[in-house]
């Protein structure tokens, strides 16, 4: 069927954003800061339910506004921001879960496996696309970035723009995400696959390929498990991921 | 402290001339372009005032070296020079100026999965420069590719030293701003180190600024020195500078030049 062949190539190029985005998040040590990211979607999806409004769209806004958040953050001590990140971005949590309720609730929380309009999966492949070409494209940047700012400044780079950009492709890839894996487990999706990446490779374009190897194979793997047997599709698939990684600490003890 | 005594070498008489301004339009022919100016550059974080008018200018293809106690600011002067700080004042380097930092540490952790290459070829994408200078830049400061090759975590204090400096090479720079070059390189490295930036300078011409705790190799290498922390700021030669009395003051210890008469 031409839907579920579209459908699981958006959950493919959805994931291989997020191996890519994670493998950043991961080594910029933002572990905490991508967590409340997703976790921000929440209040955009109770409101966007409650004026009945699609829940993506109201997740997604609300996201562009955490990202600014965020962005405005990072300028501050490194205390500070964490401390702040904590506390305002729990209060988001509480506030979407009050806006939300029931069954909606959940299945914002987790995710849920379900059909997807023609123009969700144009959409959805559009924006995975722009966050690989972005990380694939600005990889070298975003690399001296991390390893130093002030590096990167001499060399031409304008880090606080590019932070920006990095940080929208970050909310554009949880938005992708929370059809999936709900604001709960969408981070986590990033960071785990990104995290065994980052234990068991030995170069940068190692990385890449075993963080979008992992988040992939999790994603596809899981949607599929939990539609079989009806359970919400983010635990299946972070449960996935998480076993890949445990396996790839094994992996690598042995070798 | 470990440290080597400064001593000062016969040739001390004739170490390179002062670049304090000449009076204009004299010798204007034979005058050294100057690769930076700074005037009255100021910074301060919050009430905290951590570097107060300094005026300074480095002509190009010499040598300064900064010196002066922790916390004097050092570091934070780089900063600024290279926009990453905002100051009061100003700070100009010659048009077409490139260049090359080499930070004093890193904020990375041990286990990138990140190789030398790596991080040598995005320096040569961001800088449009050829990957051939990858190498060129490798030889210049006598790492091995296989060194190169490595995930950065894996390479000693002193192969990442120079993996920092080969990368502040990449791009051809035309200034080489080096912050402690020798933290957390055992002696020797320390003076293969300098060898190696002293030659780079001369072969490459270029015009260095660096950080320095080693007063008897800045009293070797440095055109000119310039002094942060007790008292005021001072700029000029380094026989001139690096008198004991003046390091007393800089560091506000007597221990140096005691040092330094038992040995002279």
């Amino acid at each position: 069927m031409i839907t579920s062949a579209s459908s699981l190539l958006l959950s493919v190029a959805m994931a291989a954003a997020a191996g890519l985005v994670g493998s950043f998040a991961v080594m910029r040590r933002m572990t905490l800061a991508s967590d409340a990211i997703s976790h921000v979607a929440l209040p955009g999806i109770g409101l966007a339910l409650a004026f009945r409004v699609h829940p993506l769209i109201g997740g997604a806004a609300a996201l562009l506004l955490g990202t600014f958040a965020i962005w405005g953050l990072e300028r501050r001590t490194r205390i500070s921001t964490e401390t702040l990140i904590g506390v305002v971005f729990s209060t988001a949590l509480a506030a979407g879960s009050l806006l939300a309720s029931g069954e909606e609730l959940i299945d914002a929380l987790l995710g849920s496996p379900g059909d997807l309009t023609g123009w969700e999966v144009a959409l959805g492949l559009v924006g995975a696309l722009a966050v690989i070409g972005f990380v694939l494209g600005a990889r070298n940047r975003l690399l001296l970035a991390l390893v130093s700012p002030d590096i990167a400044r001499t060399a031409g780079i304008d880090v606080r723009r590019l932070d920006l950009l990095y940080l929208l492709a970050f909310a554009l890839t949880v938005a992708l995400g929370l059809r999936y894996l709900g604001v709960l487990l969408m981070g986590s999706l990033i960071i785990i696959p990104a995290a065994t990446a980052r234990y068991l490779a030995r170069s940068l374009a190692g990385m890449f390929a075993v963080a979008v190897a992992a988040a992939v194979l999790a994603t596809v793997a899981g949607t599929w498990t939990a539609a079989h047997y009806h359970r919400p599709s983010g635990p299946v698939i972070v449960a996935i991921a998480a076993g890949l990684f445990f396996l790839g600490v094994l992996a690598r003890r042995d070798s | 402290m470990g440290r080597p005594p400064i001593t000062r070498p016969p040739s001390a008489g004739s170490c390179s001339p002062l670049s304090r301004p000449e009076p204009e339009g004299r010798d204007s022919l034979l005058r050294v372009r100057n690769a930076l100016e700074v005037e009255h550059l100021s910074v301060a974080f919050g009430r905290a005032r951590v570097l107060e008018d300094l005026t300074f200018s480095v002509p190009e293809r010499s040598a300064l070296a900064v010196i002066g106690p922790n916390g004097s600011g050092k570091t934070v002067l780089f900063r600024a020079l290279i926009g990453a700080v905002p100051y009061r004042g100003s700070v100009r380097w010659a048009p077409g100026t490139r260049i090359g930092y080499v930070p004093q540490k890193l904020d990375l952790e041990r286990d990138l999965p990140v190789t030398g290459f790596d991080f040598l070829r995005a320096k040569t994408a961001v800088a449009r420069a050829p990957r051939a200078e990858v190498a060129r830049a490798l030889e210049l400061v006598g790492l091995s590719p296989e060194s190169a090759a490595r995930p950065i975590g894996t390479l000693s204090g002193g192969q990442f030293q120079r993996l920092l400096l080969a990368f502040a090479l990449v791009g051809r720079p035309t200034v080489l701003l080096f912050d402690e070059p020798t933290a957390g390189v055992d002696e020797p490295g320390e003076e293969l180190l300098y060898a190696t930036i002293r030659r780079l300078q001369e072969e490459e011409g270029l015009t260095m600024l660096l950080i320095s705790h080693e007063l008897s190799l800045v009293y070797r290498y440095a055109s000119s020195v310039l002094c942060l922390g007790r008292g005021k700021p001072c700029f000029g030669a380094p026989r001139e500078i690096l008198s004991p009395e003046r390091i007393a003051e800089i560091y506000g210890t007597p221990v140096k030049f005691h040092h330094h008469d038992h040995v002279g």
